[in-house]
């Protein structure tokens, strides 16, 4: 059925002819745009031109563009190319291809220095409208937070909760095992490098200070930013594309209190339980590992803790939680509702939930960390 | 060789015997046989929920089956070999209810996708087609660099069955091409989908409530009811059947308005 296809010169005077045979589909395509290439080259001086195609066996869009192509090439002047022997059946594509304008538009995506330098700058300049955007998303919740603190009834309450399901009580787990797992390691490094001094039993001390001060809620903040922030951004910005939120506030709703407010507070809320059994976990942890590998006795262990820390180093730890959930969870909504319509802009903007809600809680332990220095806690 | 030929002019397009589809235990399609001739506009219609998308989805392999045979160009699609199927898929374009563009990719890529998989053409020719589908399916080339969410709905439909004819295809699934149209939009779509059957010889399976489109359009309707085909014919067919849920649908008050 297929048969190469071949274009052929026929001599005919001042006339030039050209024979279209076989099958001009898209599978032939490379070899038919050879072919027309070479038979541009023909024209010049003629008196008239045809294309013949009536021994075409099989046509298709390719084919015909590739003739009528031929065709607009060769006729130059008053001298117009004429297609001869159309069949019936393939006259209406063509006339369907004729009607096609030939000049390609132009792919807009060169890259050049200028247009570097433009990403850079605006990238630049976009720095001041993250930061505008958080400051923005502030107000709006805290606009929310107090109109429902006015107004009781327009709270949503099941939708806290199923929040705090989702992001208190089904992190639990995970939780709890990585940083048991970090308590673990930390007892047995402090060990293994304590012991050349033969202050085995200052891991302890170590142990305590870190753990409830900088890591429990670091390392937790970190954990919940990958796997709620991104979330939220997900589940906010598919709603976005789709017009829920749109739907939402063409109903009389405010999108930030309907969604934005209950998600904020879960995360608020489940920031410091979760920092609490993060930190719990891990002293547990480092004390196995200090029992097992360094020989410390529960009982000496417990003894020595409550020696090390006060409550100050709890307190210290446990004020951050709400903070940076607070950060993790404005992050996370502005890049939600800053999804556009297309699937890559939806995985870009959860990316970026995750990357500036790490990178905003580390800073904001910086902060904290210098504040209690100052107030010599 | 002419053998062949022969055959697979004479055989139906789309072979579809005792199919059964279920869902938990909803059965969706029980035991359905339907055959689309080649060169036809087929008109498919039915009750909300019938499966006439499920249908579709079945037949192009998207949904699995408990039962049947299908066979699409003469191929089985259950003991074809990836070769053949990816041959079978080449020939056969498929325009979504909501069009299902890559959002990610400009309008231009989005047609161009197919031809960069399975042929080896040059930029300029891909081009060159880009515009003339674009043409073909009433949009301007000016529409080429946009991305999908800044098209318009009727847009959309427009892109998407100009990247579902991209490989020139002979069998075309449509599935409720006209559905958010305005009318004047639809009826357009309609004659589109008549000039695009002459034109490239296609053979086209569309889902519709379009009424219009079914009147206009289609050059043989097939009616889904309880998971078969209860009726298949013409539109003059289906206005003399006594099936009640036919009857309701072609005497309606709609239908009397579109006969006028």
């Amino acid at each position: 059925m297929n048969s190469d296809p071949k274009l052929e010169r026929i001599a005919k005077g001042n006339a030039l002819a050209l024979c279209a045979t076989g099958t001009w589909t898209a599978s032939f395509a490379p070899v038919l745009e050879r072919m027309v290439a070479d038979a541009e080259k023909l024209a010049g001086g003629q008196q008239s031109i045809f294309i013949d195609v009536s021994e075409v066996a099989k046509l298709d869009t390719f084919g015909a563009w590739l003739i009528e192509r031929l065709r607009r090439s060769l006729t130059q002047g008053a001298v117009e190319a004429q297609i001869a022997g159309l069949s019936a059946n393939y006259s209406s594509l063509v006339d369907e291809v004729r009607r096609v304008r030939a000049n390609p538009v132009i792919d807009g995506s060169t890259i050049t220095i200028t247009g570097m330098l433009e990403q850079i700058g605006r990238a630049v300049a976009g720095v001041a409208g993250t930061v505008a955007g958080l400051v923005d998303m502030l107000g709006a919740v805290l606009a929310a937070g107090a109109r429902t603190l006015i107004h009781p009834r327009s709270f949503r309450l099941t939708s806290t909760v199923h929040h705090m399901e989702q992001v208190c009580w089904r992190a639990v787990p995970i939780v709890v095992l990585i940083t048991f797992l970090i308590g673990c390691i930390i007892a047995q490094q402090g060990i293994f490098h304590f012991r050349r001094f033969g202050a085995d039993l200052f891991v302890v001390d170590m142990l305590g200070v870190l753990v409830l001060r900088e890591i429990g809620v670091l390392l937790v903040a970190i954990m919940v930013a990958g796997r709620s922030g991104s979330a939220y951004t997900a589940e906010l910005g598919s709603m976005k594309m789709r017009e829920e939120i749109d739907a939402l506030r063409t109903m009389g709703f405010d999108p930030i209190e309907v969604l934005v407010l209950p998600r904020m507070l879960a995360l608020v809320l489940a920031l410091p339980i979760l920092a609490f059994l993060g930190a719990m976990a891990a002293l547990y942890g480092g004390g196995l590992v200090a029992w097992l590998y360094g020989g410390v006795q529960p009982e000496a262990f417990l003894l020595r803790l409550r020696d090390a820390i006060s409550i100050d180093h709890f307190i210290v730890g446990i004020v951050k939680a709400p903070v940076m959930a607070a950060v993790i969870g404005i992050v996370a909504c502005v890049e939600g509702l800053a999804v556009q319509g297309s699937a890559e802009s939806l995985g870009q903007h959860t990316t970026s939930s995750v990357v500036k809600g790490i990178f905003f809680v580390i800073v904001m332990d910086g902060v904290f960390a210098i504040f209690f220095a100052a107030i010599g806690m | 060789m002419a053998k062949e030929i022969q055959s697979e002019i004479q055989n139906p397009i789309i072979r579809v015997r005792d199919i059964t589809v279920q869902f938990g235990a909803t059965r969706v399609l029980d035991g359905l046989n339907l055959d689309v001739k080649r060169g036809e506009i087929l008109g498919f219609v039915g009750p909300s929920g019938a499966g006439k998308s499920v249908l579709t989805r079945t037949i192009i392999g998207l949904v699995p089956k408990l039962a049947g045979s299908i066979e699409v160009f003469g191929v089985d699609l259950d003991s074809s070999n990836t070769s053949q199927r990816r041959n079978v898929e080449r020939r056969w374009g498929v325009l979504f209810q909501q069009g299902a563009l890559f959002s990610s990719l400009t309008v231009r890529q989005n047609i161009q996708f197919p031809m960069r998989e399975y042929l080896r053409v040059s930029q300029r020719l891909m081009d060159e087609i880009t515009i003339a589908k674009l043409t073909m399916v009433g949009l301007k080339p000016e529409v080429a660099d946009r991305f999908p969410s800044e098209l318009s709905g009727g847009m959309i439909k427009r892109v998407a069955l100009a990247r579902a004819l991209s490989l020139d295809p002979d069998l075309v699934f449509l599935d409720e091409p006209t559905s958010g149209l305005d009318p004047i939009g639809a009826g357009d779509f309609d004659e589109l989908v008549r000039t695009l059957q002459r034109t490239l010889g296609l053979t086209v399976f569309m889902v519709t409530h379009d009424l219009d489109s079914l009147y206009t359009a289609c050059d043989r309707i097939a009616v889904l009811g309880n998971g078969k085909i209860i009726a298949a014919g013409s539109i003059a067919d289906m206005q003399a059947s006594q099936h009640p849920w036919l009857k309701q649908y072609f005497h309606g008050k709609r239908a009397r308005a579109v006969m006028g």
